[in-house]
């Protein structure tokens, strides 16, 4: 629709331009739906594990759908935790499609019995995340946790045997799996799924391993270089716009959508400006206590906030700034930056050079980890534990959670 | 896109008013495209009761030298699946010769 554009007028200008100042509704909405998981992934966003016992009822979830259907929310990325472990996770599936609106959930695979597998490729306006960390499993179990590998990729076979369509593979980007890409394009190929490929971030139990886990200089060069050889074929949503550093922008949307077409509703009906930013700071309000999720997104002050011009501090004066624009507000959050500065993983290195100096990780507001160690706990859980807790988080894993709402998302016209 | 063609709205799709026109989500191919203009928000409604694009684009006031911008923003709309050819002629109207009606 360029040339309409061109001839716009006052409504000239770019689509990132609109995005800045915010939605009626949110595009890429994620709703957790529960903090329980049978993993537990060394680099959770949502550091899951235990039950809120305050998680929303099957009644109030239904109202949630009810009001996304007003809003006219297309679909909702559903997570968590492990949203299949909820007992009335099929109806809200059911319900939520039954009410137009369109749902992509994130599982570990634990719940993909060949029965759920048909079932699913018997419903329309469903899509399907299979997480998996690593190509391999002793590269993924490291982080997702013993057995976890087998989970996913039987699932995935039940899945294709069920004739599902365009199943999506959700890879956090790690130091132990960039080198890795071509396989996970490999296994992709073999059950007919699409890679979505996405950044790993310090958030939750993530801030625990990012300084071992994320992608080191080199790495990210070697990523940039394959996504812009392959970035076509794969999904990254708005993960690593921090990359147009290198040269060209990639494919996806290249702008922070935190608050202003991305949100997160959390299990006890939190709603947060992302889902990456689970943390007080971030939230800005409940749908129980506040009037309704309509009310929270287009009322709070929060998110009236992060839909104002946003002051790039020190990153103006960079050259990639256009394409960059600083890269992630959460990355830079919860490794205690400026969130007007650089990103920590700034390709021109003004990130290392920040985190070299002065400043304080913030606390975790809080924490589902289970308390006791798993059975299957991930190697790297064991090994990165939060100092200040009394007790030893359990397996720390990359959960099905730890992707983002964007990365499905193409912006078209 | 041929201005003489009768199209509509695929029933597969969704508009939701913006500030800045509409967004527009395909529950089929899972597309989400962006209506920039009001004006091409009411051509995309307009479709499925005009006799052809022609008619859309006269009702929803567009001046006829912006057209051929129109009609390349429809053929955008037309690859993403989001409007669809529709068979013959709305209420009766007068048809035009649709010989190489082949999309
Ligand atoms: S804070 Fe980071 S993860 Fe969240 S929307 Fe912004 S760029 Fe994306
Ligand atoms: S200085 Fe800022 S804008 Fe420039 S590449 Fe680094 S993070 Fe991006």
């Amino acid at each position: 629709m360029n040339e309409v554009e061109r001839t716009s007028g006052p409504l000239a200008g770019s689509l990132v331009e609109q995005f800045e100042y915010g939605l009626d509704a949110p595009i890429c909405l994620t709703w957790e739906l529960t903090y329980a998981c049978n993993l537990s992934c060394a680099h959770c966003l949502s550091s899951s594990g235990r039950r809120d016992p305050r998680e929303l009822t099957t009644a109030q979830c239904e109202g949630v759908i009810d009001e996304l259907q007003r809003m006219q929310v297309f679909y909702v990325n559903v997570g968590g935790g492990e949203p299949t472990i909820r007992p009335d996770f099929w109806h809200l599936l059911d319900y939520a499609v039954g009410h137009s609106v369109g749902v992509k959930f994130s599982t570990n695979g634990v719940r993909i019995t060949p029965e759920r597998a048909r079932f699913l490729a018997s419903t329309d306006y469903v899509d399907v995340q299979v997480s998996l960390d690593g190509a391999t499993p002793e590269v993924n179990d490291q982080v997702r946790g013993a057995g976890s590998f087998r989970t996913a990729v039987t699932a995935l076979e039940n899945l294709a045997e069920a004739g599902f369509t365009d199943t999506k593979i959700s890879v956090v980007m790690t130091r132990t799996n960039i080198p890795q890409l071509d396989d996970f394009q490999a296994l992709a190929d073999r059950y007919g799924a699409t890679l979505r490929l996405t950044r790993l971030r310090p958030s939750g139990r993530g801030a625990d391993v990012w300084d071992e886990l994320h992608p080191l200089p080199n790495q990210q060069r070697q990523l940039y270089d394959w996504l812009r050889e392959h970035g076509e074929r794969v999904l990254t949503g708005d993960s690593f716009f921090h990359l147009a550093g290198f040269g060209e922008s990639l494919p996806g949307l290249n702008l922070c959508g935190a608050g202003r077409v991305v949100c997160l509703i959390d299990p006890v009906g939190d709603v947060y400006a992302c889902p990456f930013a689970i943390h007080e700071t971030f939230r800005a309000g409940n749908l129980l206590t506040d009037g309704g999720f309509a009310a929270v997104w287009r009322t709070s002050p929060l998110f009236a906030d992060l839909r104002s011009p946003q002051t790039g501090g020190a990153c103006t004066k960079c050259s990639h700034f256009d394409a960059c624009r600083g890269g992630c507000m959460a990355a830079k959050f919860f490794t205690g930056l400026p969130l007007d500065g650089p990103d920590p993983e700034c390709v021109q290195g003004y990130g290392e050079t920040a985190l070299a100096g002065e400043r304080t990780v913030p606390s975790p507001s809080q924490d589902h980890s289970r308390r006791t160690p798993t059975r299957n706990q991930p190697v790297l859980l064991q090994l990165s534990r939060r100092e200040e807790q009394p007790w030893s988080p359990a397996a720390p894993p990359v959960s099905a959670c730890a992707e983002h709402p964007l990365a499905g998302f193409t912006p078209t016209a | 896109m041929d201005l003489a063609q009768a199209w509509a709205l695929s029933p597969l799709v969704t508009l939701r008013p913006e500030p800045f026109g509409a967004l527009a989500y395909h529950f089929g191919n899972r597309r989400l495209v962006f209506l920039r203009r009001p004006e091409l928000v009411t051509v995309v409604r307009g479709l499925a009761a005009a006799a052809d694009v022609r008619g859309a684009l006269a009702a929803a006031g567009v001046a006829e030298r912006h057209w051929p911008a129109y009609a390349g923003a429809l053929a955008r709309l037309a690859t993403a699946g989001l409007i669809q050819r529709r068979e013959g002629h709305a209420h009766g109207e007068p048809g035009h010769d649709e010989g190489d009606e082949r999309p």
